[in-house]
């Protein structure tokens, strides 16, 4: 694992590419990021936020998968965190108060009523339904064209949105059963609960953090796999120009649909995760505005490109829950202007979306290969130059 | 299956692809139908007559002319350059929100004269659309003109970026509540009455705008000079080129033309719903896209019909389902549509059809 993700970092410019020295590398990159948590109190904010981050960073490349190397753009991924957060908000709560199911769940718990399942079933379950969704999604888009892909997904994205906010009663006016408790939302989750060590608390987040690392490492691990095997060059074949690729015999329907499934699992994994995190799981989470959120990750770090997305979603993460409410909020009132920055927030990740997209379309760390494509032919004075090949 | 991605010179069709065509053109129209019928009947059996949901296509047909303005801004610049203009909903929300605030500005109250309403709802309107055209011109100009020859995905995620940022401006300019708009026209007062129908000043409004715009805009396309770059363009930019039609400017033109309508529907609907939020361009350009895409995407007088057959769904489904499911009715509609017949219902005459 460390060696393919040291491979990762050799393509970082100007590191070199001895591989024993990314090896040794992206060691100490991981060991940092594993002792990070003693340098801080076990409940600071500061490790809140490096979870958050982190688990960002899972979903980030989960869309990756879908927008980066497969090229589909999905504007509507915030419905796999729904998805994700509403397995463990169903399967891990006692919102279902007339059922008492308990499997693998510690013992204060299995006096309670509702369905608890413990957090490492809850994982490939919620992975499950997510990428279930993300290929029903996908089925109806093989043949659409790459606009056309966005606003379906959009769509989706809302219709599931939709769903959570008003499904208190029924589904679309049909019926009064309580499907997601709308925005007064499920709440209490229950926490994190691994074999071996202690129940998680929100007083110690140390162990929140590892749990995210273990899970982005793992996720990142996938990704260059993924990246570099059969499927993943079909994904790049089909991005670049899917008649050739079809006609190398690449079976886009299924290399699509799997891109949409996986990308979809990892935003379910993410989604369980915040859901038990951050102790609800909200209707008023699951708005579009997410969805650009962790696109505006993928494009700042480079379409496709691992690292950079991990780069990049750390960096927004951090630029949304650090530097906006905290450190520029007094700018405003400083320079005598009268707004609150945090109302700002997504002007500036659509901001911020526009000018990358301007001046450098293949992100902070980009992909060799990404960035050519989308550099080719910008200068040039032509209109509709490449359209026409 | 990849027919979306290959040119458009099709061999002849066969005739499975004729029988294939039929079916989804009629089975769409039939889906269509399938609210107002179904709701019809019940109001018979349980009411004795129509009036019921012929005053909600009644509505529907006036909330439909608005996204009828809106749709064909998407219409016209997905015509010549392919792209989605995501944000353009958000240009229309920039419309309501300067009529809502020249209102002010020029003293339009509950208590002015009809002489003087008509003139400041005059002024209101072309100050509306040049501000609505313009900023759309601004758009292509920062956001999609330097990308022309980019991929796909680059325009669209600009685009999505220029739709929050304006959102936004929205936020700052009247806050994060919605604003309530002085019922000038007193939009619910009953004008007449057809076949148990009463027909509403804002109804009135909204169509005595509408069909003029859209009159106007069809008439400029097919007759005047700039219209037929327009659909040269549309049809061919390299070969409009070498005929020596200036394709930037056509296309900046375009975008004015899409803004314009924008800016008018933003004033309508400021009038008739009388309430303006800086959120309410989001599900309106959906509906209005969905609009766009039901009649054939490029198709001037689709995107017209598409906003009406979407206006009454919407009215049906806000009056007999609730409104808090609407949205995702819609969106369900669109999937629908992209799914069973992505041409719309007038087809397509767009560079790429199919």
């Amino acid at each position: 694992m460390t060696a393919a993700i040291g491979r990762t970092v050799g393509r970082l410019p100007g590191l070199g590419s001895s591989r024993t020295r990314n090896i040794v590398l992206a060691t100490v990159v991981i060991v940092f990021a594993a002792v990070l948590p003693f340098f801080y109190d076990s409940g600071s904010a500061f490790i809140e936020d490096a979870t958050t981050a982190l688990i960002y960073v899972v979903m980030a490349l989960g869309l990756n998968i879908v927008v980066g190397f497969a090229g589909l753009l999905d504007l509507g991924y915030v419905a796999f965190f729904a998805i994700g957060a509403y397995t463990i908000g169903w399967f891990g709560s006692g919102f279902f108060v007339d059922q008492s199911i308990h499997i693998g769940v510690a013992e204060q718990l299995s006096a309670l009523p509702g369905i608890h399942i413990n957090y490492l079933l809850i994982i490939p379950l919620a992975a499950l339904f997510a990428a279930l969704f993300g290929a029903l999604l996908g089925a109806p888009t093989l043949r659409l064209r790459g606009d056309y892909i966005a606003i379906v997904t959009l769509a989706f994205g809302e219709i599931v949105g939709r769903i959570a906010v008003n499904g208190d009663e029924g589904v679309f006016g049909i019926g009064t059963f309580n499907l997601t408790n709308g925005r007064r939302g499920i709440t209490p989750v229950d926490k994190i609960d691994l074999p071996l060590v202690e129940r998680f608390t929100t007083l110690d987040l140390r162990p929140w953090y590892w749990t995210a690392l273990g899970m982005a490492l793992v996720v990142v691990f996938i990704n260059i796999r993924l990246r570099d095997s059969r499927l993943g060059r079909a994904w790049i074949a089909v991005r670049e120009d899917e008649v050739a690729a079809v006609s190398m015999g690449i079976p886009t329907v299924k290399v699509k649909l799997y891109a949409y499934a996986l990308g979809a699992a990892m935003g379910g994994v993410a989604g369980s995760f915040l859901g038990s995190y951050f102790n609800t799981v909200n209707a008023d989470q699951f708005e579009f505005s997410f969805s650009i959120f962790v696109l505006a990750m993928i494009i700042l770090g480079g379409l496709g490109s691992i690292w950079g997305v991990v780069v990049g979603a750390v960096t927004l993460s951090f630029i949304n829950t650090r530097l906006i409410p905290d450190v520029l909020n007094d700018v405003p009132s400083k320079v005598g202007l009268d707004f609150d920055l945090t109302q700002l927030g997504f002007g500036i990740f659509g901001f911020l979306l526009v000018i990358m997209m301007v001046l450098r379309p293949q992100g902070l760390i980009p992909e060799a290969r990404r960035e050519a494509e989308l550099t080719e032919g910008m200068t040039e004075e032509s209109v509709f130059e490449v359209k026409a090949t | 299956m990849e027919s979306a991605s290959i040119p458009a010179d099709k061999p002849a069709r066969r005739s499975r692809d004729i029988v294939a065509d039929f079916i989804s053109k009629y089975g769409l129209i039939a889906l269509l139908l399938l609210m107002p019928i179904a709701y019809g009947i019940s109001d018979l059996q349980s009411d004795g007559d129509l009036s019921r949901i012929a005053t909600n296509i009644k509505d529907g047909l006036s909330n439909g002319a608005i996204w009828a303005l809106i749709a064909v801004g998407y219409t016209l610049v997905y015509g010549i350059i392919e792209l989605i203009n995501f944000a353009h909903g958000d240009v229309f929300m920039i419309g309501s929100f300067v009529s809502f605030g020249f209102f002010g500005t020029i003293g339009l109250t509950l208590t002015t004269g009809p002489a003087g309403l008509v003139f400041g709802l005059l002024i209101t309107l072309i100050l509306a659309m040049v501000t609505c055209g313009a900023l759309n011109v601004m758009i292509e100009r920062v956001a999609y003109r330097p990308l022309r020859n980019a991929p796909k995905l680059a325009p669209l995620i600009t685009a999505v970026g220029f739709s929050f940022i304006l959102q936004n401006v929205g936020l700052l300019w009247l806050g994060g509540q919605h604003r309530s708009v002085p019922d000038l026209i007193q939009s619910q007062d009953r004008l007449f009455e057809i076949l148990g129908v009463s027909v509403t000043q804002g109804d009135v409004l909204a169509i005595a705008v509408t069909a003029p715009l859209v009159i106007l805009l069809v008439g400029f396309i097919t007759r005047s000079r700039i219209g037929k770059a327009m659909r040269a363009t549309a049809q061919d930019p390299d070969a409009a080129r070498l005929m020596g039609i200036n394709v930037d400017t056509t296309i900046s033109f375009t975008f004015l033309l899409g803004g314009m309508m924008a800016g008018a529907a933003g004033l309508i609907y400021a009038l008739y719903q009388t309430d303006v939020w800086f959120f309410s361009g989001f599900t309106a350009g959906l509906i209005a896209f969905t609009a766009a895409v039901m009649g054939g995407i490029g198709n001037l007088q689709g995107a017209v019909l598409g906003g009406l057959i979407i206006g009454v769904i919407q009215q049906i489904s806000d009056n007999r389902i609730g409104t808090a499911w609407t949205p995702a009715i819609v969106f369900a509609f669109l999937v629908l549509i992209l799914v069973l017949r992505p041409q719309g219902l007038l087809g397509e005459q767009t560079r790429e059809a199919g």
